[in-house]
């Protein structure tokens, strides 16, 4: 891997164990639990026990401490798994969990956090609506004070470990229309009026649980409030950033990962007498992929030292975003196409990478809401 | 009891290593380096050996540069107590010379094992536990399969060319690892935390009274031949004529 200025001891250290453990105990199932549609939650404990679990969130709560780049280096190698829905279900608490152990109560911090640390507890956010995602102003779940309740009523859908979630991060409306009256409350499953419904069929990430949630009088204790009533729009926004910066990093992956496998597949296969690397066309293709993939990397890699120096990257964040996602778009379409009829077989790997890559522009904001966010920065 | 062990940081075994365009070595530049895999195993054994209770202090050492503090500190994450790197900006220094340092690191810490790897991936000498048990005047156990330590012994087991040999060593005693020795576990995060606060002293090798000048010189570093494409014999006559004839193997 390049850029080896970003990366110190530990990280390379994390990264040496995350290889291991993704060696050990996702590599040899990870075709059986693709096909199957799930993987066993005992991973979690065991990336529990690694430690691996506890990126990003502090030490006090059993994590592993808050560090960019230590995310990054798991994240890269995470995705040497080829199951970019089992990184996706497995760091769901990356998404659902930061808004409880930055915004919420003392209380509800040691009650949540550690459990789903330990890899006994799944965490989950919530904020996609069936009548729409990217507009989070607009949501329509509604949370009416009763009492020390929450009345719910709403529903949610698209979310990840949907189905097999304990703690899920939830978006809704306690307030008046628009971006000053949504809230984050936190919903435990089996609370009264909590269902959760099926395991969603997708194009790509077979191995994530994505379900839709439904809230119908659902009671949820004043406690379980995770920041500021009305304040939530801010908190969500907030946490955008880290996934926006770890779905950048998947996509560098995604077309790292299709990249290497081309290369080694280009100078194995012959045609018309000579290997596929023999033919200039398809060289000069292969060294476009390349460019393309180093500089997405290093871009991200840029602004992932300027938000783990503590600076606002909104706008940076997004372009990295976008620009990586436009990258694994262009090598997993051409991955596919230089393998020719075994790219659309599902035993190769390039395969799975060009289904599992097309959420990537869409989730944690799609390409066209990254480019507002842009075009907003630039005073348009 | 107090366990010495000595690790190497070479190449990762991932990586296809290339010969520099003046032939004076491998190139090294921007290459991922980790602990020799036989290192690792040693460690491995040491912290099963304190995790049983027979040992009571890991000690982790290493002859190189500045950078080798990464694999020392990996060593403490998989559950070494303290580290000593023996710092030297001399590349490829000999086995002999390393087995120096170890004697002169057995006399200060007066440890009752020493647990290092068979060979280094790198070199591949395969000398350096040998000439330590050699100048120390400790017995050895090389190519260990399996060890127990009871009574004041420890018991190697060793893969031989017949089978297996076990060993009776009175300690203290040199112990090199082979393969099958063990699986070596990975660093936990939390591990590699606490690894940070671990003591990491530093030496320099004429502290120790050693002189690590080298007593060979390396000439030229060339890859392997190429492995030519294999061919379609027709019958057994015509593999048996190039085997004679051609291959000269027969």
């Amino acid at each position: 891997m390049s850029s080896l200025d970003y990366f110190n001891d530990t990280h390379r250290m994390v990264r040496d164990t995350t290889r291991r453990f993704v060696e050990q105990h996702v590599l040899p199932h990870v075709d059986e639990w693709e096909e199957s549609g799930t993987f066993p939650r005992e991973l979690y404990v065991q990336a529990a026990e690694a430690g691996l679990l506890g990126i990003g969130f502090p030490e006090a709560y059993g994590g592993s401490g808050e560090d960019v780049f230590m995310m990054v280096a798991y994240t890269e190698e995470m995705m040497r798994s080829t199951s970019g829905g089992l990184v996706a279900s497995l760091g769901s608490l990356g998404i659902g969990l930061p808004p409880v152990a930055k915004w919420g109560s003392d209380a509800l911090k040691s009650r949540i956090i550690p459990p789903v640390l330990k890899g006994e507890k799944i965490s989950a956010l919530a904020i996609t609506e069936p009548g729409g995602g990217s507009d989070v102003a607009n949501l329509r779940t509604r949370a009416k004070r009763d009492g020390d309740h929450y009345v719910v009523n709403g529903s949610k859908t698209f979310i990840t470990s949907g189905v097999r979630a304990d703690y899920y991060t939830v978006a809704v409306r306690t307030g008046d229309a628009g971006y000053g009256g949504v809230s984050l409350l936190l919903i435990e499953k089996g609370t009264p009026g909590f269902t959760v419904g099926r395991n969603l069929k997708k194009t790509g990430w077979w191995a994530s649980d994505t379900s839709e949630l439904f809230f119908e009088d659902c009671r949820v204790p004043v406690e379980n409030l995770i920041g500021p009533e009305n304040g939530g729009f801010f908190c969500i926004m907030s946490n955008f950033q880290m996934e926006r910066l770890n779905l950048a990093v998947m996509a560098n992956m995604t077309a790292q990962i299709a990249l290497e496998e081309s290369l080694r597949y280009v100078q194995e296969r012959e045609a018309f007498g000579r290997t596929l690397s023999r033919f200039q066309v398809l060289r000069h293709k292969l060294a476009d992929m390349a460019t393309q993939v180093d500089v997405s990397r290093e871009y991200t890699y840029r602004v992932a030292a300027r938000m783990a120096a503590g600076e606002d990257c909104i706008k940076a964040v997004s372009m990295a975003k976008n620009m990586a996602t436009r990258t694994s778009d262009f090598v997993t379409w051409e991955a596919v196409q230089l393998f020719g009829g075994m790219g659309f077989m599902r035993e190769s790997v390039v395969e799975r990478l060009a289904r599992d890559n097309r959420i990537l522009s869409i989730g944690g904001g799609t390409y066209e809401i990254m480019n507002e966010v842009i075009a907003k920065q630039l005073g348009l | 009891m107090k366990v010495l062990v000595p690790i190497k940081r070479v190449v990762d075994y991932n990586v296809k290593v290339r010969v520099k365009a003046d032939n004076s070595g491998v190139d090294l530049a921007n290459v991922k380096m980790a602990m020799n895999p036989f290192c690792e195993i040693a460690v491995e054994e040491a912290v099963r050996l304190k995790e049983k209770g027979v040992v009571t202090e890991i000690i982790a050492v290493t002859v190189g540069s500045k950078a080798a503090q990464e694999q020392l500190r990996t060593a403490m994450a998989l559950g070494a107590d303290r580290s000593i790197l023996v710092e030297t900006d001399q590349e490829d220094v000999q086995p002999l010379a390393v087995a120096k340092v170890l004697k002169a690191l057995v006399e200060k810490e007066s440890p009752d094992l020493v647990i290092l790897g068979k060979q280094a991936i790198d070199g591949d000498n395969s000398q350096t536990g040998q000439m330590l048990a050699a100048l120390t005047g400790m017995p050895q156990g090389t190519f260990a399969s399996e060890v127990v330590v009871a009574d004041g012994k420890v018991n190697v087991t060793r893969e031989v060319d017949g089978g297996l040999q076990t060993v009776a060593l009175d300690l203290p005693a040199v112990v090199t690892t082979d393969l099958r020795l063990n699986e070596p576990r990975y660093a936990s995060l939390p591990n590699i935390m606490k690894a940070k606060k671990k003591p990491l002293e530093t030496v320099a090798p004429g502290d120790l009274g050693v002189d690590l000048a080298s007593s060979t010189k390396t000439l030229k570093v060339e890859p392997p031949a190429e492995r030519q494409a294999g061919i379609k014999v027709a019958s057994v006559e015509e593999l048996v004529d190039k085997l004679k004839n051609e291959a000269k193997v027969i």
